[in-house]
């Protein structure tokens, strides 16, 4: 008897704490959601930022956010590509292997502020490349390369090993059987990985505040001369993303409708991420169907 | 020879694309080891320049807790007393995990042994959506939601580790219940099985079998998540209030390595020996990721099914 | 299990050409050898079984073969084709398994669409005109004996094709490359009776054009379709001769034991 009331009084425990999370996460959403969706206007997503009045929006830091976000991709995936595949497919058991993986580890255990710490010293300082899309882009680029390796090392690995033999006794290179059969038969699963890494990369704040910078410049966005300093597509100025406008406005503005920014702001970031998260089921789903001919 | 013989002996396009491929691999993964190099070596050397070229004992570093790099005391040395931050830092951390991992055990069990497929089916995306949800999100919810209450509700400013503690608790649950659950499903069916079939109940089950098999596991995820909310920075800067003083109490301002880092290392000028103390926080944050990585690897080496 | 001296072997001399020869053979995978001195000649335009009981090494044997055991064995000895040693770490192993095609237990056609799965690879040799390419695919397809069943979809996926299908879309995927021999790995041990047929009668076929290497569990499937049988144990090449004497008049004691089912 004793044994069964235990289980009951368990039970009970553990659906309590269940229901304490979904609330909290109802209301965590609900608040933002709820707060921030009103104030969401095509005016606020249009206009520039205001530093001392009200009435300001968000124009150049959702296109900061994303421009960087598109530029991190392009320096990340290549590398993430090639060290994966090496991972999943050339390395053996040995002492290089593990330092690799090691370096990989610790490279994804490093706080983002420690991150951005580096990337501040060495492109902004040291290279002089100062406060500037680039500089984030590379600094977002370590912070995002760890996780995004593993995932492609995974998504490889997950690839049956007759696939890869198939390949050999057709006298293909091993490069040739990686690329041609290999990835497109992972494609689901790296794609998938990619577009959750990039909710991630689209929030982060704390790697850009000493590398992209703190300030969003006035562009022209019909410049579409890369090298021109006014240009929206200039990756040589620094530029304030949405998140790091939503920590900003908070600590350190005086713009007196900062509250109104921040949550309309963090409405359409969790909007944006809410939408890569299911982007992300919905595309590796359709794609796996589509490559493994099931309907 | 025939022309067959030949070719069997030379190498061909294959070959060459082979090598290429391995290039490629290789350029990439040099790139990383340097990259991991280089991180570790700038922030050591900066970090080291507090206690080399400014001659601050590493003792005082980490034992004063007066932190007024610009000033010196009686005696002459300059005040760079880390221990507020240090003790900030790893009670936000340790309070956040404490309160987080029954909540986090709790759903992670709820997801793996009562195993409703809609349950896991609802709550496996959320968590990942909450896992999703940036850092700046929570320190905002934190600044309007959490402060205020705690500031109601125990007088002061409502800044301060109580806050800190409360919004990380939330950051680091999803870290923990992923985590947990994974390992809470890698222990084997036949666990169950057996302890079913020898007449306990699923709660004995659960605790006195699965639980028990699963806590190198859960250690882990414990560990995890403890990491993520060291190394947070911008969501614990905005509640924690920001003050570099020995906290008193749970609801006094005060400041974490990572929150003294975001605010002030853009106010100090390079190579100068507030700059420098800056970075001797920011290696002792890089250390302390370290060491929880060692940690979790020596938990994996000795808890394996 | 009865211990037999394994020092004793039987291996006879081919009258035919020779398609294939190994010459002191060795495996080893780590510490544990796993192939001990294999000799033998494997004939052209026949049809050579591999018999013996599971884990003899006969896989391990007939994965030599094309160099698929580089990365996970240590191979020592000659593998001489066209009077090369293609078991020298100078070689050109993608050259070597174009012209030594392999079929494996599991189908494992790429997820690509049926034409793509034989057209892809021959690209890769470097053949670019189509009408030859499409001449090949057919060819092939009609001499796997799946071109009757495939002509109207050629561009679905290969992986909507049932298991007997996805196997002979295998072979068809070997011999579009036109090698000289085949190695097959168990082709038929995952499919069911009436595609284990279709498959035996395909290699019927293609012996005309191809020495076959097939190793099989199943002794029936041996002797309906070898024209030579080698029994392994324990990593030694106990027995070599025609299947006919294999079966009814074999020379070493183990063989007699294994054919008649004594073990195994």
């Amino acid at each position: 008897m004793n044994a069964k009331k235990w289980d009951h009084v368990a039970s009970g425990v553990i659906y309590t704490l269940v229901a304490a999370v979904i609330l909290i996460l109802v209301a965590i959403l609900g608040y933002i959601l709820f707060n921030g969706v009103p104030d969401i206007s095509w005016h606020f997503l249009t206009s520039p930022a205001q530093s001392f009045s009200a009435g300001g929006g968000i124009r150049d830091q959702l296109f900061n956010s994303l421009y960087l976000l598109v530029l991190t991709i392009i320096v990340s995936l290549p590398i993430g590509l090639g060290a994966g595949i090496y991972l999943s497919e050339y390395a053996s058991d040995n002492w290089f292997t593990d330092l690799i993986r090691t370096s990989v580890e610790v490279l994804s255990s490093l706080p983002s502020v420690v991150v951005g710490l580096f990337g501040y010293l060495l492109f902004v300082i040291k290279l002089n490349l100062g406060f500037s899309i680039l500089s984030g882009a590379i600094a977002l680029t370590f912070f995002n390369l760890p996780l995004l390796t593993r995932n492609i090392e995974e998504s490889l690995r997950s690839v049956p090993n007759l696939q890869r033999e198939a390949g050999m006794s057709l006298g293909l290179s091993n490069w040739k059987t990686t690329t041609k059969i290999i990835l497109p038969a992972a494609l689901p699963g790296i794609l998938t990985g990619l577009i959750l890494s990039a909710g991630r990369i689209f929030g982060e704040a704390a790697a850009l505040i000493y590398t992209a910078g703190q300030s969003a410049p006035t562009v022209d966005y019909s410049n579409w001369n890369v090298f021109s300093a006014t240009s929206f597509l200039n990756p040589m100025r620094p530029a304030e993303t949405l998140a790091v406008h939503i920590w900003k406005v908070n600590t350190e503005s005086v713009t007196p409708d900062a509250n109104l920014i921040s949550s309309a702001s963090s409405a359409v970031l969790i909007i944006v991420i809410l939408i890569f998260n299911l982007g992300a089921r919905f595309l590796g789903n359709k794609l796996y169907k589509k490559i493994t001919a099931t309907k | 020879m025939d022309d067959i013989q030949k070719k069997l002996q030379t190498k061909s396009k294959a070959t060459f694309q082979d090598y290429f491929g391995k290039g490629i691999c290789y350029l990439c993964i040099g790139l990383i080891i340097l990259l991991v190099t280089c991180i570790l070596y700038f922030i050591a050397s900066k970090g080291l320049a507090t206690f080399t070229k400014d001659h601050v004992r590493v003792l005082d570093f980490l034992t004063k807790s007066n932190w007024n790099p610009g000033a010196t005391d009686a005696s002459g040395h300059p005040e760079v007393g880390a221990l507020p931050m240090i003790v900030t830092s790893f009670s936000v951390t340790l309070l956040a995990a404490l309160i987080a991992t029954p909540f986090a055990l709790g759903v992670a069990i709820f997801m793996a042994e009562f195993s409703s497929k809609r349950g896991s089916k609802i709550l496996q995306p959320v968590i990942e959506l909450l896992v999703g949800i940036p850092s700046v999100v929570y320190g905002f919810i934190g600044l309007t939601v959490v402060v205020p209450f705690i500031r109601n509700i125990f007088g002061g400013t409502g800044f301060g580790i109580l806050s800190g503690t409360l919004v990380l608790f939330v950051m680091i649950l999803p870290t923990i219940t992923s985590l947990s659950v994974d390992s809470l499903k890698s222990v084997p069916l036949y666990y169950r099985q057996a302890s079913l079939a020898l007449g306990a109940t699923r709660w004995q089950t659960i605790y006195k079998v699965i639980l028990r098999a699963a806590v190198p596991g859960i250690l882990t995820a414990i560990i995890f998540g403890m990491a993520r909310a060291f190394g947070e920075a911008l969501a614990v800067q905005m509640v924690i209030g920001n003050a570099a003083l020995m906290p008193k109490n749970l609801i006094s301002p005060a400041s974490t390595l990572t929150s003294k880092l975001t605010t002030d290392i853009g106010n100090t000028v390079m190579g100068t020996l507030p700059n420098n103390a800056l970075w001797s926080l920011a290696l002792i944050l890089l250390l302390m990721s370290l060491a929880l990585n060692m940690l979790v690897k020596f938990i994996g080496k000795r808890g394996r099914f | 299990m009865k211990e037999y001296n394994l020092n004793e072997s039987y291996i006879t001399d081919i009258p035919e050409k020779k398609a294939l020869s190994t010459k002191n053979l060795q495996v080893y995978y780590g510490d544990n050898h796993a192939i001990f001195d294999a000799n033998m000649d494997f004939p052209r335009y026949k049809i050579t079984a591999l018999i013996g009981a599971s884990g003899c090494g006969k896989s391990t044997f007939l994965r030599c073969l094309n160099r698929m055991n580089d990365k996970v064995a240590r191979v020592d000895g000659n593998i001489m084709y066209r009077n090369v040693d293609i078991n020298s770490p100078k070689i050109n192993v993608y050259e070597v398994r174009q012209h030594i095609g392999m079929v494996f237990q599991r189908p494992n056609p790429f997820a690509k669409s049926i034409r793509e799965n034989i057209i892809f690879p021959l690209r890769n040799t470097g053949i670019k005109s189509n009408d030859e390419l499409e001449e090949r695919l057919e060819q092939s397809l009609r001499g796997a004996a799946l071109w009757d069943e495939v002509k109207d979809d050629l561009n679905k996926s290969a992986l909507a094709l049932s298991g007997g299908q996805q196997q002979r879309l295998c072979i068809a995927r070997s011999i579009a490359m036109h090698p000289d021999v085949l190695l097959l790995d168990e082709p038929a041990s995952a499919l069911d009776p009436i595609s284990t047929s279709k498959i035996e009668e395909t290699l019927q076929i293609l012996k005309k054009d191809y020495s076959i290497i097939i190793v099989t569990h199943n002794l029936q499937q041996a002797s309906r379709i070898s024209d030579y049988t080698a029994f392994l144990h324990l990593g030694h090449i106990v027995e070599y001769n025609s299947t006919a004497n294999v079966f009814t008049k074999p020379k070493m004691q183990a063989t007699d034991d294994y054919v008649s089912g004594n073990f195994g």
